[in-house]
């Protein structure tokens, strides 16, 4: 009797305890939703790239011609024969659940798309990670000097370039780089060198220009935001207190000042370092680095266009897009404890 | 309180009007009333950059507008002409910066051989493209062979065009000789004998094997003119000055084709001939593309371009957004959730897939520029929507509101005549900042060939871009007039975007 009643209350307390634990992990269940809410966009937006793909005519099968046979063949081979209901499930079974995306057909015949996509891979990552590094400081120097030295000629000066940089397309300073650095200077080579050992030293040489064009929008938007930011808490009333307990100007700014503005701006560099695998198309496609963005391009400008490959791409894009997005609003919360993602309170 | 509150039966009689022989009135007030888009105008014109930028877009826009009306002259109107490659690659030349060094010259390093061409058009037509030497005849370490001799000169690119070989018909030939007489101005120069391996029609002299020019004791030139017969009557024209023997004339053409049907080979200066064909000097603003599209006119072609479809999209943008971020903030509830995963499964799709997309799908039936309006629009309007979603979100509670509907007004009413009105601020600040963000993107896609509008009439800065990359390091002014022009477009409208924000809503001022 008594220990029936006994595993009885253990039985209930454990209950209660997982109902509480269930009530206080508002973050895992935020989370959690938000990754489905993810999974289900993502599926919408591929199921409906999938659906207006193959509603077009099939290109790779024509290129054949004349011959009947040979085009009916072709058509079969890639599964044009079945109704679109059919191909749409074999899909789903197939690619997004197999991680079978096809072959290529048109630039890299006969090749997974995959294996293609992966292999392209390091070189898009590699820039974007050496811009990063180099980037995400250099803003944050600058945009705490701007603030600091606010309304100083300083500050203008920052501000100004800021506002230009912030302002002017990415590959206006890809051709000033390459103009001036490349060809009157002749420091670099106008191309990133061939080749894949993207670890290497000369490597790093040649993507220098790509790094630095690349790199100019990322420091101005985040000296941006951080100078914002930190001038909104430099004048806040708890920073004030700390300076009439007796703290001096430069432990107020570092301890209290910079970790309370750096509450926006962690997220938005997490979210540039999860982009930076999407990396930028169009400075790629200029300094010939031989990513993602090179191999976007070319499996649409080919005729016929490479429908596989780009349906990849797209999924790739898309995941991206709304993996950031999610990553930015979760890390919210960590970065502040005071809020709390989802809860209810 | 309760004083006179009970006297029953009031005679009629005994009521009489308060002042009936004067009007009471509020205090007419003494300064102007300020409106809402008064007081925000009066704190816009006190932001310096903003003003100044807004200059500058109005410049673009004139530049945008008129060039392309007014400044179209008979070269860049004849826009299938194959002329057009001879005049490729031009540098800017203008009257009014000439004193800038805006003269259409350039300062090169050349070797000896080179600068004798030059002297030989020279020599030949009196138009001298060496305009400077800064340097005569050093050796230069550094260069591959040794014994090479190198100038530094300022060029004139004009002036330094030659001459090319033309076929004409036989009345296009009298006509020209006809023009000649007529202006005294001397386009067709006497046919060469032999002909040079690379069939360069500047070579008028004699050269050796290795393409050096044969100088006489005196150190000219030596012509090597074909000579015409005596009764060959088919040119009579102006004749160069060396042409004085007269039992040996210049032949000034060469006859090809049957002899009912024959063709002319001359060849013409073309600097001269330009005169002839388009009746102006050739003298380009900005230069000439490597088509040899006027820049000028053609840049101004794409930003009107770029213009229309900004305005256009975001006029459309506009109308969307607006009409679905009002319904979905005042409503609320669920019919916002609904709305809001619609709008969460667009915004997920990247905007380049969406352009391919339309591209693969729309342009057979609406035409490239149709397809991208699509795409703009599809994805477009979400900004707009969201602004004005939360601009009804902050409004709908207000007393006013309340107010409104206590009196009976539609919900129709209260979302256009009531709300909306006080969020126009946000929203005009939208719609110039989303002006910039869709000439970005046009440019973008143009210059990744992802969207193709090139043709012989239409252009975009994108296009402009892509073509003039491959030769930028050579001819840098052909990328630095799109350059600049996108680059003073996207820096004015964020600035003037700027100021109005602030204007609108001056609290937000120093956020980003």
């Amino acid at each position: 009797m008594d220990d029936a009643k006994r595993a009885n209350t253990t039985f209930r307390d454990y209950l209660r305890k997982a109902a509480d634990w269930y009530r206080h992990a508002y973050r895992l269940r935020y989370t959690i939703k938000r990754v489905l809410l993810m999974l289900m966009v993502f599926f919408i937006i591929i199921s409906i790239c999938f659906i207006l793909i193959k509603l077009l005519p099939s290109k790779p099968a024509e290129q054949f011609g004349k011959d009947k046979n040979m085009v009916e063949m072709r058509r079969k081979a890639l599964g044009y024969d079945k109704p679109l209901a059919v191909q749409y499930l074999i899909f789903i079974q197939k690619s997004l659940l197999g991680g079978d995306w096809g072959m290529s057909e048109v630039r890299y015949l006969g090749s997974n798309v995959w294996d293609v996509f992966m292999e392209k891979m390091p070189a898009t990552v590699m820039v974007n990670v050496y811009t990063m590094l180099f980037a995400v400081p250099l803003g944050l120097l600058l945009g705490i000097y701007a603030a600091l030295k606010k309304n100083k000629w300083q500050d203008h000066v920052i501000s100004t370039g800021v506002m230009v940089f912030v302002s002017v397309p990415s590959y206006v300073y890809a051709f000033l780089v390459q103009y001036f650095l490349c060809y009157k200077l002749q420091l670099f080579d106008f191309q990133i060198k061939s080749g894949r050992d993207f670890l290497s030293w000369s490597m790093f040489v040649s993507m220098i220009p790509a790094i630095i064009s690349l790199g100019f929008g990322t420091i101005a938007g985040l000296a941006r935001y951080t100078r914002a930011e930190l001038t909104e808490v430099l004048t806040s009333e708890y920073l004030l207190l700390a300076r009439t307990k007796g703290l001096s100007r430069s432990q107020t700014t570092v301890r209290h000042a910079l970790r309370n503005s750096m509450v926006p701006i962690f997220p938005m560099i997490l979210g540039e370092f999860i982009g930076i695998i999407g990396g930028s198309i169009i400075i790629e496609q200029i300094f010939g680095v031989p990513g993602v963005g090179a191999l976007y391009i070319e499996s649409i400008t080919s005729t016929p266009p490479d429908y596989n490959m780009f349906l990849l791409l797209s999924a790739f894009y898309t995941i991206i897009g709304l993996a950031s997005g999610i990553v930015v609003d979760l890390s919210y919360g960590f970065v502040d404890p005071r809020i709390r993602m989802g809860s209810t309170k | 309180m309760n004083t006179n509150t009970n006297i029953p039966n009031i005679p009629k009689e005994d009521f009489e009007f308060v002042g009936t022989d004067s009007y009471l009135h509020d205090k007419k007030l003494e300064t102007k009333p300020i409106g809402y888009f008064r007081d925000a105008f009066n704190r816009f014109v006190r932001n310096k950059s903003s003003v100044a930028a807004a200059i500058i877009i109005m410049i673009l826009v004139l530049y945008a507008i008129f060039v392309p009306m007014l400044c179209q002259t008979s070269y860049s109107r004849a826009l299938t002409d194959t002329m057009y490659q001879q005049y490729s690659k031009l540098p800017p030349k203008m009257k009014l910066l000439a004193w800038a060094g805006v003269d259409g010259t350039s300062k090169v390093t050349i070797n000896s051989n080179t600068y004798e061409a030059y002297r030989a058009k020279y020599v030949e037509t009196g138009m001298n493209p060496i305009v400077k030497v800064y340097k005569a005849n050093y050796e230069d370490p550094k260069a591959a062979s040794e014994n090479a001799r190198y100038y530094d000169i300022k060029v004139d690119n004009y002036y330094n065009m030659g001459m090319m070989e033309l076929t004409l018909t036989p009345d296009q030939y009298k006509d020209l000789q006809a023009y000649q007489s007529e202006t005294g101005l001397q386009i067709i120069y006497p046919s060469v004998k032999t002909q040079s391996k690379d069939k360069n029609a500047n070579i008028w002299y004699k050269v050796d094997t290795r393409g050096n020019p044969v100088l006489d004791e005196d150190g000219n030139f030596i012509n090597d003119y074909r000579i015409a017969s005596v009764n060959d009557k088919s040119y009579d024209s102006l004749r160069i000055a060396s042409d004085t023997d007269p039992e040996q004339p210049y032949a000034y053409a060469r006859v090809t084709g049957t002899s009912e049907v024959p063709s002319y080979i001359v060849r013409v200066s073309k600097y001269n001939y330009f005169i002839y064909r388009y009746g102006f000097e050739p003298s380009f603003n900005f230069g000439t593309t490597g088509n040899g599209f006027d820049i000028f006119t053609r840049l101004a072609a794409a930003a009107r371009f770029s213009f229309l479809l900004a305005i256009c999209v975001s006029a459309v943008n506009l109308t969307i957004g607006t009409i679905y971020g009002s319904v979905q903030g005042y409503y609320g509830g669920w019919v916002d959730m609904i709305m809001d995963r619609i709008c969460d499964v667009l915004g997920g799709i990247p905007f380049s897939v969406v352009t391919v997309l339309f591209q693969l799908h729309l342009s057979k039936q609406v035409g490239v520029i149709g397809a991208l309006i699509f795409a703009f629009v599809l994805t477009g309007w979400l900004g707009m929507a969201a602004r004005v979603r939360m601009q009804f979100y902050r409004f709908k509670g207000q007393e006013y509101v309340l107010a409104a509907r206590t009196l009976g007004a539609s919900d129709k009413r209260v979302m256009f005549k009531h709300i909306f009105p006080n969020s126009l601020g946000t929203i005009i600040t939208g719609v110039v900042l989303v002006i910039p963000g869709v000439i970005f993107s046009e440019s973008s896609l143009t210059y990744l060939g992802i969207v193709n509008l090139e043709s012989s009439t239409m252009t975009s800065v994108g296009t402009m871009l892509a073509n003039a990359r491959s030769f930028f390091t050579s001819y840098p002014y052909i990328i630095f007039f799109p350059c600049l022009f996108i680059a003073l477009l996207e820096i004015s409208f964020n600035l003037f975007g700027n100021g109005l924000r602030d204007a609108f809503n001056p609290s937000l001022r120093g956020v980003e």
